[in-house]
């Protein structure tokens, strides 16, 4: 019985002054896949829907010279993995992306939309934050960036400003012998939801990490990254000790709550096994010894 | 009757035992098939259900005016509308008490779970009939609610219904059942070593993935015309006349295509609802559960919490059994009690018996039946325990299972005395099969464990009602009608029975479902006994055409009928006449049927009997993930007496199936409540049936041996798989970990906090 408006702008000055005019009675859609499950719910009741699917930079991958990748926000799964060199630089972004549902799924889900939708579950968002990647956000007071991290700020809620639309993520150039990975905890095989998630991006050389950054999914009201970790990685040449500290440390970082997907316990003790298993497939895939 | 049909031998079988192309496959996978809300109707209106958002309130008034004005608004129904059921007088259906179903279907005194519907609304689209549903001033007075059995049967619970006693007291067990064999006492003092242990299981969903829906159409002389799914449009039939005063003889139940049931849809939630709608509007009525409301006000099974012992000799046999099962009926009586307590003990000769089930009544949705109602539960603890005894005795586990293998003779505590027994023939099958030989290995990885586990199950089957009706068509083809909704593939099974009999090729032969005015009574599709029942009512009516076409051809010839032989779909001179006239063909015979004596078809109506019980043996292996608590199946072989395979592809698609409904039981499915006594998780995310990718290829063993008491030797197969896998995965964890887990499911951090445990 609502009435509900449909645009789809060929330009983001149009979506944003669109966006922003509606006054948050609009929701952006990207692939949708969160956002027609809530319209169905009933949980979300836009009267106007901005579609960004049209606009070319929100749906370009673009390699730098230097090697790093600008993504568009609304570049659905299966194209970023059908892209040539962004799995090779960046698998473990890759992979926590392709996790998203199924193959259906994949063809719509974009890492501009598991951002904003502000699950802490969200799996693309803790190997993001892992891979130190900086989202450019537009709105009716211009560009701005921000790194991944300072974008959630509570489940299903953002720092976003009133009119902001997430254009693209940014991921820095990697030095040699630099890798990432992303693990997460679902009682089944497929089709559920993160109960812990995990990313890490490590640079090793000669054996000793040089650099790393750690994000935790679903274990607190936001995405965490969890610098201690990190700290107790570098200079490491991931031998038990430094292991057991960033995994404590990630277990420390731990604020979960008990509900229907896991225990307080439950989820603690797995982001430390979880840090672990992963640092493991970043460090291998790095090429480190 | 009861012989198998010399021509029916299983080497000269033609099209029994073949995996024929199923006869419903090409409209499901082109989705062309109508399930039951495709239907819709010129006029049609649609019904929505307002439902309590309480877990327990008294209903002091419900005052609908408001939804009634609302302009598109065309009926409103409360429990006022329903035929009641005064609480004093019993009145059956099948296993069902129109007491509770008049309660179930709208909540009357009390609203007595989040989800009870309480009011339903018929509008012209569904936004109107929410809106409308939402205009209903319902006054509640909230009472304290209770969810769980052992909180149900504390002795301040909150009591659910003032009628029902225990000893002599208001209680929330309002029923038992008792099986008893000699005297357990005795048997247990005979015991050198008792096993007496404790579980728990949750109540889990059947998981159909098409929700309840029916069209409704009641017209101004009176008649109804109901298009729902179900597994009997019989059963439709009956308890809509039930709940709403419309004889039988009014109501035609039209059965959609069925999108799963596993015992579920042997009970109706939304057609009388929707007749009582129709009848007030004067418009077809549509209505469709949401998801959200399949999983809260639908039934699921029962969780369980029982109590089993069982004592034996050093050397192995068992003396004594005695098993108490508190079993959840949900929030009206009538939970499955007859599976724990008939089936625990069934598959052993066991000469002390003493089985109680309770049937606990809380805030919950009524249950409904699930594939094998309540067996799984019992047998999960008694086959925990036989695993256990062979452990404490050193014998090997399937060696003591054969020790005391039940046998011909053999009483059950549940009454029956056995006739023939295929319950070593599984243990055998798996003794002797590659899985159970193989070496485990149990350390694959660090952090990995594996164990092996077996198990063994016991199911009734069942005979009962039902009709067909084999008619050969003018242009000389086959069309068999029985009643009964194809949920497991009986279509396919029959269509080879009758291009079997007749002699004709399989694609010459369609089988249909009759609605409730095109072919006689049927009982439900349940029970594991539709393809036991409707071959035999086949084999029947095909026999009698094959007698009229006999006819028929000694007519044209002007020779004895008795001289004349059926073979390979044509008739032929016998005896002295062999060879005198040419063979006249099905075709041939259809083209004359006019001249000869008009129409050529039959139809047999049987109350069918001899349908023997089920035995099956499985082994399993898993994997457990001993750092995230992660329990994986990697191997399962189940082996089952399976009679006669009609259509071997359906078989072992109800023995995997319904392992694989034991998987979820096992390690990840239950019902979440939170505080308020709301189900925590109304939905396939957060209600965690495997996927896929979660379970191997489960390799079905079937094993072929006849049923002495059916043409064609078929035993029920749908039901007997679900029952091992809950003990055998248990037994298998346990391998791998060295720790017995006595609840389930076994889920991650379950299984983490036990491990945890010093
Ligand atoms: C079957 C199924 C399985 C799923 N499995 C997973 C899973 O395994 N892991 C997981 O993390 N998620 C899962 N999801 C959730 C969902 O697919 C992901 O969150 C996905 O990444 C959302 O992307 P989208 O493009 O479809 O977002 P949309 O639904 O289009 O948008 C999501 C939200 O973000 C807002 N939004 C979108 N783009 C922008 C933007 N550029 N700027 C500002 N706001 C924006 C929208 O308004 C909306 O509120 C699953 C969903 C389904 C239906």
């Amino acid at each position: 019985m609502t009435d509900i408006r449909y645009l789809a702008p060929q330009t983001l000055d149009e979506a944003v002054g669109a966006f922003a005019a509606a006054q948050g009675a609009a929701r952006i859609l990207a692939g949708g896949t969160d956002l027609l499950v809530q319209m169905r719910a009933g949980t979300v009741k836009p009267g106007l829907i901005v579609d960004i699917k049209k606009i070319a930079e929100m749906t370009e991958i673009a390699e730098a010279p230097d090697g790093g990748f600008r993504i568009g926000a609304a570049v659905p799964g299966a194209t970023l993995a059908e892209h040539r060199g962004f799995g090779k630089a960046w698998p473990g972004v890759l992979e926590a992306i392709n996790l998203i549902g199924s193959k259906q799924v994949q063809g719509r889900a974009s890492p501009g939309g598991n951002l904003c939708n502000g699950s802490p579950a969200g799996d693309s968002v803790p190997a993001m934050i892992a891979a130190n990647a900086m989202v450019t956000v537009q709105g009716p007071e211009g560009r701005r960036t921000m790194p991944v991290e300072a974008v959630p700020a509570g489940p299903g809620r953002t720092n976003l400003k009133p009119g902001e639309i997430v254009v693209s993520f940014t991921l820095p150039p990697r030095a040699p012998g630099s890798s990432d990975a992303y693990l997460r905890m679902i009682p089944r095989t497929e089709m559920d939801i993160a109960v812990v998630g995990l990313g890490v991006s490590l640079t090793l050389q000669g054996g000793v990490v040089t650099a790393a950054r750690v994000g935790l999914g679903a274990v607190a009201p936001t995405v965490l990254l969890v610098e201690d970790a990190a700290k107790a990685l570098v200079g490491s040449r991931l031998d038990d000790a430094a292991l057991e500290a960033a995994a404590a440390a990630c277990r420390a970082a731990c604020n979960p709550i008990n509900d229907k997907r896991g225990t307080i316990a439950y989820r603690t003790k797995v982001a430390g096994v979880l840090l672990k298993r992963t640092v493991a497939i970043a460090a291998a895939r790095a090429g480190g010894n | 009757m009861n012989v198998i049909n010399d021509k029916l031998r299983v080497e000269d079988n033609k099209w029994i035992g073949t995996r024929t192309v199923r006869p419903d496959g090409a409209d499901k996978v082109t989705g062309r098939a109508t399930y039951a809300a495709d239907n819709t109707m010129p006029g049609m209106i649609w019904g929505k259900v307002l439902r309590s958002p309480h877990a327990h309130a008294r209903i002091r008034s419900i005052d609908t005016s408001k939804a009634e004005a609302l302009p598109g608004v065309k009926a409103v129904v409360t429990a006022k509308d329903i035929v009641d059921f005064p609480l004093e007088t019993s009145v059956m259906l099948g296993i069902q008490d129109m007491r509770w179903m008049c309660r179930n279907v709208m909540a009357r005194e009390k609203a007595l779970f989040h989800g009870h519907p309480v009011a339903a609304v018929a509008a012209i689209n569904e936004e109107v009939a929410a809106a409308a549903c939402a205009l209903i001033a319902v006054d509640y007075e909230v009472l304290p609610h209770v969810i769980e059995i052992e909180d149900a049967i504390k002795p301040d619970a909150p009591i659910l219904h003032d009628f029902a006693k225990f000893e002599g007291k208001p209680s929330n067990i309002a029923g038992t059942m008792t099986a008893k064999l000699g005297d357990v006492e005795v048997g247990f003092a005979e015991a050198d070593i008792i096993v007496e242990r404790t579980f728990r299981t949750r109540p889990i969903h059947q998981g159909y993935i098409e929700p309840q829906a029916c069209t409704v159409s009641y017209s101004a002389d009176g008649r109804a015309t109901i298009w729902s799914s179900s597994q009997g449009q019989f059963m439709v039939r009956a308890m809509t006349s039930l709940l709403t005063g419309v004889p039988q003889s009014n109501i035609r139940a039209i059965p959609a295509e069925i999108g799963g049931g596993f015992g579920a849809k042997t009970i109706i939630y939304l057609e009388p609802v929707a007749l009582l709608l129709s009848k007030k509007s004067g418009r077809p009525v549509k209505m469709v559960m949401t998801r959200e409301e399949v999983m809260r006000a639908t039934g699921p099974t029962s969780g369980s919490f029982s109590t089993v012992k069982i004592g034996a000799k050093k050397d192995g046999t068992f003396v004594a059994a005695k098993g108490d099962f508190y079993i959840q009926a949900g929030c009206l009586p009538g939970g499955p009690l007859r599976g724990p307590v008939g089936c625990s003990f069934a598959p052993y000769d066991i000469p002390n018996v003493l089985s109680v089930g309770y049937d606990v009544v809380s805030n919950r949705s009524k249950v409904a039946a699930y594939r094998a109602p309540g067996a799984p539960l019992g047998a999960y603890a008694a086959e925990c325990v036989v695993d256990e005894i062979a452990e404490k005795l050193g014998m090997d586990r399937l060696e003591l299972r054969l020790k005391n293998t039940a046998g011909p003779g053999t009483k059950a505590a549940y009454g029956a005395t056995f006739g023939k027994v295929t319950f070593e023939e599984t243990i055998e099958a798996i003794q002797n099969h590659e899985h159970y030989k193989a070496p485990l290995d149990r350390n694959p990885r660090p952090g990995v464990k594996r164990g092996r586990g077996v198990a063994s199950g016991f199911w009734y089957n069942a005979g009962g009602e039902s009709s067909a009706q084999v008619n050969i068509t003018e242009d000389g083809n086959v069309v068999v009608t029985t009643g009964h909704p194809d949920v497991g593939g009986s279509r396919a099974s029959i269509a080879n029975v009758a291009a079997e009999l007749l002699g004709v090729d399989h694609s010459r032969v369609s089988v249909l479902i009759g609605d409730t005015a095109s072919i006689g009574y049927s009982n439900l599709t349940g029970g594991s006994r539709v393809t036991f029942a409707s071959a035999m009512v086949v084999t029947q009516s095909a026999e009698k055409v094959i007698g009229q076409l006999k006819e028929r051809a000694a007519k044209i010839w002007k020779i004895d009928p008795e001289a004349v032989n059926w073979d390979n779909g044509e008739a032929t001179p016998a005896g002295p006449n062999a060879g005198q006239f040419p063979p006249l063909t099905l075709a041939d015979l259809a083209a004359k049927a006019t001249e000869t004596g008009g129409p050529i078809g039959a139809g047999v109506q049987l109350n069918t009997t001899g349908a023997d019980p089920g035995f099956a043996t499985h082994v399993v292996d898993v994997e457990v993930d001993v750092d995230l608590g992660i329990v994986r199946v990697l191997r399962y072989t189940a082996a089952q007496d399976v009679g006669r395979a009609l259509h071997p592809s359906y078989v072992e698609g109800q023995i995997q199936g319904g392992v694989v409904q034991g998987i979820g039981w096992a390690l990840s499915e239950e019902y979440l409540y939170d505080k308020q006594g709301r189900l925590d998780n109304a939905g396939f995310l957060d209600y965690r049936m495997p996927v896929c990718s979660d379970v191997p290829m489960i390799e079905a063993v079937m094993l072929e041996i006849p049923n002495p008491k059916h043409p064609q030797g078929v035993r029920g197969v749908g039901e007997a798989p679900i029952v091992p896998p809950l003990a055998a995965i248990s037994n298998a964890v346990y391998d791998a970990l060295g720790k017995r887990f006595y609840a389930l499911p076994m889920s991650p951090p379950k299984v983490l906090e036990r491990l945890d445990e010093v």
